[in-house]
């Protein structure tokens, strides 16, 4: 059982890495690829960022769903697991905007395209291959291996970045380094191949192959058919949207949230998140595994009910914890710098320090560079300001453990799903009919999180509302609360059989 | 239980319209208007693609629960 689990969860881990890979290195893809000087490059990127995270993935789920209910799921989880590893090794080949013009953001994008569209049929198969492998009594506990893996694959794209970064200089790698974590993920895909072109078939899906009885229309079998189609509404109402938003907020806007809103130092907002992300990741197997005693619907209603009611409370000890009020300055220690330059094009700049002090160990950086134009009929530079507070180690750590108990209730509602979604479809249509609400929930619900968060945070503070910071999380507690509601009056939870 | 079940369906029915109201002139319509090529695809994707989900989505869980479908999950 190990070997399959390993050859499963490293492959999806590694799709998972590939995934978070543009994301951690967004800003100087940007500056390589998507320069904001030139509107369509911009377009183009911010199509990235959502048709590949939010809108793609539900379709791979359908395309590599298909597949996997027709041909086979070990075929399709190495055709996704292909794809992802060679759409990212060519990201980090494409020459640069100012090289090869318009064509580069275009290639990226359809690059980034197929990424989603892999990651989309890359889950329901490991999660479907792993569980119709599992033992009766032991699905939980196996398939929250494969639930580990995004979490992971998170960790080690930032930990190969930090290694790249660490072993060059800056301008090295800001001109090509940047490139080799993209690089790198070829010889890890092609190992994974290795490992799963081993691999057996599903006995679940040869034996059902073997009879004649796989599904011919797998889509129209699963979505236009009456009986299937409320079982995957309730999937997803009923749990996957639910889980999608716990998991994205304890991820993912808890980390845009100690960054933006509460300005801690970027270095320690991401030292603290994988403090924070390493101690939970244990739990998915905790509560996979005890999902198979006291049943999945149990510990996935607890996950959201707790999340729902500790949000609030949760964000507002980290804002009050992050904040710099109340401390008492070392005001002897106060530093003020200002550095003037002149540009080439004769406009100049005056960038201006200040950097506070205090006695329990806290910094607070105030940053802000102010233009001015040459030409003086030209429209204005607005000041660009950045704050950063550098917190002392027993903040940092109070942080850090606020931060863990989001990615408990993630463990809590993500570890049982995978077995959850492969016990409430047969075998004929699972890869098709569990992947669709998982990407759904995920990818959508759970992926437009930080942009409606921040939507309506940005809303309570432009209204004055003394605790705007706290309005973003509306969009998580209400998501879950409904998810919730139809979890508890709907789902049965004791269907657990995978042979049907 | 199969009574509140199907009485909760014209709670998810009536969810699934004020999803669409919310979806499209609180988040979808402002976004698009606002000028920015950002909010402009966030508009598209809230409109095209959010609020479809939701709202056909839900909607047809509530009738399926409204119709009895949900009594006799296995």
């Amino acid at each position: 059982m190990w070997s399959i689990i390993g050859a499963s969860s490293v492959g999806t881990l590694i799709e998972w890495y590939d995934f978070y890979l543009f994301g951690s290195l967004a800003p100087v893809l940007a500056t390589k690829f998507f320069p904001q000087t030139n509107p369509t490059a911009a377009f183009l990127s911010t199509l990235a960022t959502f048709a590949a995270g939010f809108v793609v993935r539900p379709f791979g789920a359908l395309v590599f769903g298909r597949l996997g209910d027709m041909i086979g799921r070990k075929y399709t989880f190495m055709l996704t697991l292909l794809l992802m590893g060679g759409a990212t090794f060519l990201i980090g080949c494409i020459p640069a905007y100012e090289t090869i013009g318009f064509l580069a953001p275009l290639l990226v994008l359809l690059l980034r395209l197929l990424q989603g569209l892999a990651l989309g049929g890359e889950y329901g198969g490991a999660a479907t291959y792993v569980a119709e492998h599992s033992p009766a009594g032991k699905r939980g506990y196996w398939t929250s291996w494969i639930q580990t893996t995004a979490t992971i694959g998170l960790f080690v794209s930032l930990v190969v970045i930090l290694i790249t970064r660490g072993s060059m200089t800056k301008p090295d790698f800001d001109s090509w380094g940047w490139r080799v974590p993209f690089w790198i993920s070829i010889f890890m895909v092609l190992i994974s191949y290795i490992i799963r072109r081993k691999m057996h078939e599903s006995p679940l899906f040869a034996k059902a192959k073997a009879e004649g009885k796989t599904s011919t229309n797998p889509l129209k079998e699963s979505f236009g058919n009456r009986y299937n189609l409320k079982f995957v509404l309730l999937a997803l109402f009923g749990a996957a949207m639910g889980q999608g938003v716990v998991w994205y907020t304890g991820q993912f806007y808890a980390m845009s949230f100690i960054g933006k809103v509460c300005n801690i130092e970027s270095a320690q907002t991401d030292s603290l998140m994988a403090v924070a992300l390493l101690m939970g990741t244990p739990f998915f197997v905790v509560f996979g595994g005890l999902s198979d005693k006291i049943g999945r619907k149990g510990i996935m209603m607890a996950g959201m009910l707790v999340a729902i009611l500790a949000y609030r409370p949760i964000y507002q000890k980290i804002f009050t914890t992050a904040s710099v009020k109340g401390r008492t300055e070392i005001t002897a220690n106060l530093t003020q710098n200002m550095e003037a330059k002149t540009l080439p094009n004769g406009d100049s700049t005056y960038h201006y320090n200040t950097t506070h002090f205090y006695e329990d160990g806290t910094k607070y950086s105030y940053d802000s560079t102010v233009t001015v134009l040459k030409d003086a009929t030209k429209e204005a530079v607005k000041p660009k300001i950045a704050k950063a507070i550098t917190l002392n180690s027993g903040d940092k750590w109070t942080i850090i453990w606020l931060v863990w108990i989001q990615v408990i209730f993630v463990t809590m509602v993500y570890g049982p799903i995978a077995a959850f979604l492969v016990e409430m479809f047969p075998v004929k249509i699972r890869y098709t009919s569990m992947s669709l609400p998982y990407h759904v929930g995920n990818g959508i619900f759970g992926g437009l999180l930080p942009t409606v968060a921040t939507y309506l945070a940005t809303r309570g503070k432009e209204s004055g509302d003394p605790t705007w910071y706290l309005n973003g999380l509306w969009y998580p507690i209400i998501i879950a609360a409904v998810s919730l509601a139809i979890g508890l009056l709907y789902i049965n939870g004791r269907d657990k059989n995978v042979h049907d | 239980m199969n009574q509140i079940k199907r009485i909760a369906g014209i709670v998810w029915i009536l969810l699934a319209l004020a999803a669409a109201y919310c979806c499209i002139f609180i988040f979808g319509v402002p976004k698009m208007a606002s000028g920015k090529q950002e909010d402009l695809v966030f508009g598209i994707i809230i409109l095209f693609v959010l609020t479809p989900i939701i709202v056909g989505g839900l909607f047809t869980f509530g009738y399926y629960a409204l119709k009895g479908e949900y009594d006799t999950m296995a």
